[in-house]
């Protein structure tokens, strides 16, 4: 009590004020911080950390990954999975899988609008209403797997696949849980009933989910020939889902740096500032 | 704007518009040369700090509000699209949502530092009361602008708050009927939460106004708590402050900026990336960080009404604490005691937080098993009570009595001696005293 008492007078203390101002500043922030992680705790297993590339202040997406993750959203997971929110033309947009700087215009981009020629999307009614079909181009959203809601759970046993858009923002441990979930599926403990048509997979909150194992080894052949394991795939359409999730991500960070260094001078010059102005006035 | 004015106009048209509208001489009254203490510390920088922050709130706001569109169909995809397509759109709206948590923790500080150093004390009762008006009509505004992304924790953060006024219609759903503009929240309510979230930052900024009128009438408190005696205690408040807050600002955007640029989604929840569904509820409900130690005062109580009661009841005590508080020394740096119990309220606001997030029925610590083999032990409604309890405590029975029975340290003779006590100068008086 009494060396904290010390600790207090000196916080109180004129010298100890931008100390204290600090601490008080960090303190609040990682409070804050502490909980929301405590928000995120459940009944399900805690994900394991993975080192990803696009992790910390200075992660960028590997442009490779992200091409082999979305391999493996068309080839496996759209087959169920919506991405309502994404346009073939973000593919090629700055920091997108595709970007190519010869086309600054995703639209005009070769490989963008070969994929987006590739799906067939709903076209407008024909001269005597009947409905039609046509290529998708650059500027078509990602089309849905299922016209309903209803059909999408008759396909699936009653649940409803999740659109994958913002996936990653929406799950507590983002991506971490994502890729946790994809290779997590185990044989269910002996007192656990899974009924079936649902599989067992700790970190999905009940542990019965009715996806089944969606990547087992080999399950696509990679365009630029890695090894298509399931951990490999796992990892490269998470990149994927987060760069769909947040495709500033990369542009924002690199602002953040400008940013921060243009505040630490300008903080510099005002210091300078107030130590001359305040030069000849005690306080 | 105390004290006469010292304005000369200085070229013809200057002259001429100070006869007819004397808004430069308001300027310069105000901020200019308005007399400051001079001993002002870093705390006293959370003024300016949250004025910024209003600014920046609104211009961003306004121009979400350009893209933004207010209907359950859309609003969700309205702020996807501002996010990805709008150009810079994610930098605005990650400034609009983070930028409210910011003036949130600039508002808290201010609060605490005006409740450390006794500036709810006579003659700054209004500006005090106005300031708790201007904490209420925060938390309102950020309430209704949570709501409107339209995500799982907006619809139901909603749902929550305003079923919370159903513990005053005796279960008519009169009042919720009325707010949600039908039976459940649905379009209207967003509708109308949108407008009231666009004016009520305006009615903020006129409140805003009146709280900076009624500082400059009374003049700055300070860390001593001692009035303002003489010109010798203060400095003009341009450069001398301009330049200090200005420092300080350029501070407190660092902070916002690692937040905005590196971790946008830190404060926010992972829910209300899930698009609004009336037929799922969440597994937990959470209000944002800013309002979870009411959250925790409201489940604390075991009965709705009082509960509701207890909630908004510790919003409005603080509208009487100039006259709850008895002590007449204004800087608890001499009151001995009344600093420990504040220190203790602090961490006190801080439990209540942490007691907001978390499960009730969770265990802070275990204790013991009971007979079917749960932990038993000491849970968060325990944790939430004693410092409910400890919360209205404070302003209740410590503050009231402690004015009575405590004996304040020696305080400096002015704002002057103060500065110069530690520093041995003999020419500023045989009366001084020490600060500490």
């Amino acid at each position: 009590m009494k060396v904290w008492g010390r600790m207090m007078s000196k916080a109180f203390s004129r010298r100890g004020r931008i100390a204290a101002l600090a601490a008080t500043l960090i303190t609040a922030t990682a409070g804050v911080m502490g909980l929301a992680a405590a928000q995120a705790a459940g009944d399900a297993r805690t994900p394991e950390h993975h080192h990803w590339h696009f992790a910390g202040p200075f992660g960028t997406f590997d442009r490779a990954a992200l091409q082999r993750g979305y391999q493996i959203y068309r080839e496996v997971c759209s087959s169920c999975h919506g991405m309502q929110y994404l346009h073939f033309r973000n593919l090629g947009e700055p920091g997108g899988p595709y970007y190519d700087e010869e086309h600054p215009n995703a639209n005009d981009n070769p490989v963008v609008r070969a994929i987006a020629a590739d799906t067939t999307v709903a076209g407008e009614p024909d001269d005597f209403g009947d409905p039609t079909t046509r290529p998708a181009t650059p500027a078509d959203a990602f089309p849905n797997p299922f016209a309903t809601e209803g059909m999408a759970r008759l396909a699936n046993g009653g649940a409803l696949p999740p659109d994958l858009s913002v996936i990653v923002s929406a799950r507590h441990h983002g991506a971490d849980y994502i890729r946790s979930l994809l290779i997590g599926y185990e044989e269910p403990p002996e007192d656990v009933t899974i009924r079936p048509g649902l599989y067992y997979n700790p970190y999905f909150p009940g542990g019965a989910i009715a996806m089944a194992p969606p990547l087992p080894e080999e399950r696509v052949t990679y365009a630029d020939d890695t090894e298509a394991t399931t951990e490999q795939m796992a990892n490269d359409v998470v990149e994927f889902l987060v760069w769909a999730a947040d495709p500033h991500q990369e542009a924002r960070k690199r602002m953040g740096f400008m940013v921060l260094i243009y505040l630490t001078l300008l903080a510099l010059l005002f210091w300078i500032s107030y130590k001359v102005v305040w030069r000849n006035v005690a306080h | 704007m105390s004290g006469p004015s010292t304005y000369e106009p200085k070229t013809g048209f200057t002259r001429w518009l100070d006869q007819r509208l004397p808004i430069v001489r308001l300027g310069y009254d105000s901020f200019v040369d308005f007399p400051t203490p001079k001993n002002l510390n870093y705390w006293w920088t959370f003024g300016g700090i949250l004025m910024v922050c209003l600014v920046t709130q609104i211009v961003t706001g306004v121009v979400l509000a350009m893209h933004y569109v207010p209907h359950v169909d859309y609003a969700f995809a309205s702020v996807q699209r501002i996010e990805r397509d709008v150009p810079f759109g994610w930098l605005v709206q990650n400034i609009h949502s983070n930028g409210a948590s910011m003036f949130f923790l600039a508002v808290y500080i201010h609060m605490f530092r005006g409740l450390y150093y006794g500036s709810y004390k006579p003659p700054r009762e209004v500006l005090w009361i106005l300031g708790c008006v201007i904490l209420i009509l925060m938390m309102a505004t950020a309430f209704l602008g949570y709501v409107l992304p339209w995500g799982q924790m907006s619809f139901w953060g909603a749902t929550v708050i305003t079923n919370l006024f159903a513990a005053f219609d005796g279960g008519t759903g009169i009042i919720t009927n009325w707010l949600w503009g039908g039976f459940s929240v649905g379009n209207a309510t967003l509708n109308r939460f949108y407008s009231l979230h666009y004016l009520l930052p305006f009615i903020l900024a006129g409140v805003i106004i009146l709280h900076v009128w009624a500082l400059h009438v009374v003049g700055n408190n300070n860390p001593t708590g001692v009035s303002v005696k003489s010109r010798a205690d203060t400095v003009p408040f341009h450069p001398y402050y301009t330049v200090k807050d200005s420092f300080a600002i350029v501070l407190f955007f660092i902070l916002f900026a690692i937040f905005v640029f590196f971790m946008p989604n830190a404060l926010g929840h992972a829910d209300n990336f899930i698009p609004a569904n009336p037929l799922s509820t969440p597994a937990e409900i959470v209000p944002e960080w800013y309002l979870l130690p009411f959250y925790a005062i409201l489940r604390a109580i075991p009965n709705k009404l009082l509960g509701v009661i207890a909630m908004f009841g510790s919003l409005l005590i603080l509208f009487i604490l100039p006259w709850l508080d008895t002590s007449r020394v204004r800087s608890m740096r001499y009151r001995p005691i009344a600093r420990w119990f504040f220190v203790f309220f602090v961490i006190c606001c801080l439990l209540l937080g942490w007691c907001g997030a978390r499960n009730p029925d969770h265990l802070v610590f275990q204790t013991g098993v009971d007979a079917e083999g749960h932990a038993t032990g000491f849970t968060f409604l325990m944790l939430a009570r004693i410092n409910t309890a400890y919360y209205f405590g404070y302003f209740l029975i410590i503050l009231p009595l402690l004015g009575l029975i405590e004996t304040p340290k020696a305080r400096p003779a002015s704002i002057d001696a103060s500065v110069l006590g530690g520093r041995k100068v003999s020419s500023s008086g045989a009366a001084v005293q020490p600060a500490e």
